[in-house]
């Protein structure tokens, strides 16, 4: 039989080696299953991996892809550290992004640099309404989060859907579901970097997304609001025990998760799209969750694994592009990725000891003491 | 290699340590153990254990939490099988594969949890357990006589349900019975019993020994198994470490036996004190929200300064709902309720009661009053973030929290791995000194504290009564709610008994008797019958 025992002490170095092990690790099957399904291993993983880092421009891009994923991610760790799920940030990304569009679309011809924050404001706003549904559904009624802020996101999708069609419609834009471009001052620019100039369509959102991860980090782990957070996913009774209200904590969690995916929504359109329409994400705040399960739910580590599954995303477009392989296997790699990840990190914090019948130890140079 | 050389040095110890010599060799051994090792994983439950038991002996199998006196008796009624090492029964080798073979065998188990179903029938209950169906009339003939036999009637047509706890324990013990053994293991069976439930059980199992049924009594109570046994085996760390004649030894002898180290007597508490009132209770009432919940009934008391106020009761009869009614961490809509001084705090948070110099200690470490999971820096904090210097600006001051562990840990000797380990790595009783200390330090007016040495090995808890004793001579009220009638008569210069949610008038601790505070918990409410009680308890 084979038990896992907690290891008492981990070096450092284990603990930076094990992601870039289960990396390589993805790496090995995900070559195997290419070549299962008839493609060339090698060429296909460097599709995958290598070649869209292959241009300076190209790493701006991945970060880009990576920003809704680092802002939504660190508010879904509030959420999942206090043991609330939040499984509905992409219908709160949606609200955001109605949210600021409703502002930007009542300005058209406004070009104050008001409009931009003031459209952060709405989105953010608009997120934390959209979340504080299952919040406070949960603190009146007891309903169950997960159902209800998942539901949530099928009424926003809904929601988006008929506004571009029906109220918002452009009415120059030919029957398409489309509203107006936002003016000018509603659109987030391009970011020049020293030295560099434009990296791929970086912007002003990717530091925008840092900062929330380093600051998310820094109230997790030194403010009282973060210890009371972390109190109600750890131990509740001793949340209760030491006066912290848990109702306030799971709206207050909630309500920021809300407000940061609704934030991520307005950068996304203001950045990217420039106008509503029916899809303006791709589903960023499902995979903020794995991205949030990756970083461990830690908001540091939340970039670091935004921009791994961003890499992900970006190689099945580019492996989609140049070799037809399927979309889907970048789902595929997600999983393994994920897999990998998830036993390295139980292999790194324990330790598999082989016991046979007896009782006895046959793994040689256990310590048993 | 390390593991082999391990490994040899304790088969090794194992082999040379002398065999406890049985009390009378002419009685043939009903029961012998031999070097019986049980592991789960890499814990080693059971290490070489010997032991014999006489036909018809009361032998008792003592040992603090953990010991493996469980696993043992699991072993003997083929719930588990032993890695190594076996048993002889009646002198031949056996191997006892499951519980069915072991009844069969003649071997009884009363377990702590019984597993009675509460909506069915005394009888009814019986006849699932039998091996093969019976005719109800003759199995209910049969109930009747067989408990008349013992002194512990039984209507085979009541409910379950309505049955007290006492009676519950009777129903498994005949349903032993009725399968005529020659061994009843009883697993901890006084933990919820009344003292004169206790008498009575005591009485039954000494007839079962002299009709010849020997009974295995596992129990951490040293005066009962003094009272009730003739021999004792005493489990440490999973191993035999001593097999002793009841009767020779003092309990203190055989404390120091079962914990390993040398063990301190409390000093005792002073007699009544009339400090002014710092704390009090009056018509506290909660009606129960859930199946499980105890409604709380007018409970009405008050703690002078200086005195130790003990209320005592049975697990489960209202005790977790008090708790949380003092605290704060429930509260009803009533105001005037609970007073520090001439405050009503009936209205306040824990965090809004705290600041009246009141503090509390629920009785579950894990989780409520500590989070295993976070470092005791972070603990510390828990119950210490209103406090100067902890927290400004909703930044939470790293150093103070450190210094602030620092100096519990050191101030109550709590042993640490690290200079600031999370708390899971912290021995129970370390980490309930580290959550007693959390709260004295504060050097409250007012301390609540439940169950304050649940769990906890006898220095700990020694060490932990101490402490308390010595914030009650400082001028404080201390409120101690246990279940454990040894620790409340050491400390307490009142004691009150809490029975369904009900608390009797507090009495002078040196007016109490045992006794009297059985009758108290096993239901006696009306303090005109106090005096009678004590009447008959002294």
């Amino acid at each position: 039989m084979i038990f896992l025992q907690p290891r008492t002490s981990v070096p450092l170095y284990v603990t930076l080696l094990v992601p870039v092990i289960s990396v390589l690790a993805t790496l090995i099957a995900g070559g195997l299953i290419f070549a299962v399904l008839g493609y060339a291993p090698l060429p296909a993983l460097y599709e995958f991996f290598i070649a869209p880092l292959s241009r300076p421009d190209q790493f701006g891009n991945l970060l880009v892809k990576a920003c809704p994923l680092i802002i939504i991610g660190t508010g879904l760790v509030f959420c999942y550290r206090a043991n609330i799920w939040n499984i509905g940030a992409e219908g709160q990304l949606i609200a955001g992004a109605v949210g600021a569009g409703g502002l930007a679309l009542s300005f058209p011809d406004t070009t104050s640099v008001f409009l931009l924050p003031g459209m952060a404001v709405c989105a953010i706003l608009s997120g934390a309404l959209w979340a504080a549904i299952p919040a406070l559904c949960k603190v009146w009624f007891r309903t169950n989060e997960i159902l209800v802020s998942l539901m949530l996101t099928y009424v926003a999708a809904l929601l988006i859907d008929w506004i571009v069609r029906g109220p918002w419609r452009d009415p120059m834009s030919f029957g398409f579901p489309l509203t107006p471009y936002y003016p000018d001052a509603g659109l987030i620019s391009a970011l020049h970097l020293p030295f560099i100039g434009r990296l791929g369509q970086l912007h002003w959102g990717v530091p925008v997304a840092l900062l929330i991860a380093v600051a998310g980090y820094f109230f997790l782990s030194r403010m009282l609001g973060g210890f009371q957070v972390k109190l109600m996913g750890d131990a509740p009774r001793a949340g209760t025990f030491a006066g912290f209200s848990p109702n306030r904590v799971t709206i207050g969690v909630l309500l920021a998760s809300g407000g940061l995916a609704g934030l991520a929504g307005m950068i996304e359109v203001s950045a990217n799209i420039g106008q509503l329409q029916p899809n303006i994400s791709f589903g960023y705040g499902f995979t903020a969750i794995i991205v949030a399960f990756l970083a461990r739910l830690n908001p540091l580590a939340v970039i670091v694994a935004g921009l791994v599954v961003a890499l992900a995303e970006l190689g099945g477009d580019t492996a989609q592009i140049s070799m037809a392989i399927p979309k889907v296997v970048t789902g595929i790699f997600k999983g393994i990725l994920l897999f990998f990840l998830l036993a390295g990190e139980t292999l790194t914090r324990f330790q598999p000891v082989w016991v046979d019948q007896t009782g006895k130890f046959s793994k040689k140079g256990q310590k048993t003491i | 290699m390390l593991t082999m050389s391990l490994m040899k040095d304790i088969k090794l110890g194992g082999s040379i340590r002398l065999m406890p010599k049985p009390s009378s060799p002419a009685k043939e051994h009903l029961l012998v153990a031999r070097h019986v090792t049980k592991s789960f994983g890499t814990f080693v439950a059971n290490d070489d254990v010997n032991f014999t038991l006489g036909a018809g002996e009361l032998h008792a199998l003592l040992g603090e939490n953990g010991a493996g006196k469980s696993t043992f008796v699991k072993m003997i009624y083929g719930l588990l099988q032993p890695d190594s090492g076996g048993f002889e029964w009646q002198g031949r080798p056996v191997h006892i594969s499951n519980p069915q073979q072991a009844r069969a065998m003649g071997i009884g188990m009363v377990f702590q949890h019984f597993s009675l179903f509460d909506s069915l029938t005394v009888a009814e209950n019986i006849e699932l357990a039998l091996p093969e169906t019976m005719n109800r009339e003759q199995l209910r003939t049969l109930i009747r006589t067989r408990s008349d036999d013992y002194g512990i009637p039984l209507d085979p047509d009541s409910m379950v349900a309505d049955l007290s706890v006492g009676q519950q324990q009777r129903v498994e013990i005949v349903r032993c019975l009725l399968q005529d053994p020659s061994l009843l293991i009883m697993d901890e069976p006084t933990s919820v019993l009344t003292p004169q439930e206790t008498d009575q059980l005591f009485d039954v199992l000494r007839r079962l020994a002299s009709s010849g049924c020997a009974v295995l009594f596992i129990s951490h109570k040293l005066d009962e198994i003094k009272k009730l046994t003739s021999r004792a085996t005493i489990l440490r760390g999973g191993r035999n470490v001593a097999e002793v004649e009841t009767a020779e030894k003092t309990t203190h002898q055989m404390a120091e036996l079962m914990v390993g180290e040398t063990v301190d007597a409390v000093k005792s508490g002073t007699g009544p004190v009339n400090g002014e009132v710092l704390f009090s209770v009056t018509a506290l009432s909660r009606e129960a929200h859930g199946p499980f919940d105890v409604p709380l009934e007018a409970i009405s008391f008050a703690a002078r300064s200086g005195e130790i106020l003990g209320i005592a009761g049975i697990a489960g009869n209202g005790q977790d709902e008090l708790m949380s009614a003092l605290s704060g961490e429930w509260r009803g809509q009533q105001k005037g309720v609970i007073w520090v001084g001439q405050t009503d705090v009936s209205q306040l948070g824990p965090q809004h009661r705290r600041h009246h110099k009141i503090c509390f200690i629920p009785e579950e470490r894990n989780g409520h009053a500590a989070v295993p999971q976070m470092r005791l820096s972070e603990n510390a904090l828990l119950t210490g973030f209103q406090d100067d210097g902890m927290v400004k600006a909703g930044m939470v001051k790293q150093q103070a929290i450190l210094s602030r562990a620092e100096l519990i840990s050191v101030t109550f000797d709590v042993r640490r791995p690290l200079a600031d380990p999370h708390a899971a790595a912290l021995s129970g009783g370390n980490l309930q000194k580290f959550v007693v200390g959390r709260e004295i330090i504060k050097q409250p007016r007012v301390l609540i504290v439940a169950q304050p040495t649940w769990g906890v090995d006898v220095g700990a808890a020694t060490f932990i009564r101490q402490t308390m004793i010595e914030l009650a001579a400082a001028g404080s009220a201390v409120v101690v709610i246990s279940q454990d009638l040894e620790e409340i008569f050491a400390i307490s210069n009142r004691i009150a008994v809490l029975s369904a949610g009900r608390l009797s008038e507090p009495q002078p601790a040196a007016q109490m008797t045992s006794q009297a505070v059985g009758l108290l918990m096993g239901g006696v409410h009306l303090s005109d019958d106090i005096d009678s009680l004590r009447a008959e308890g002294g």
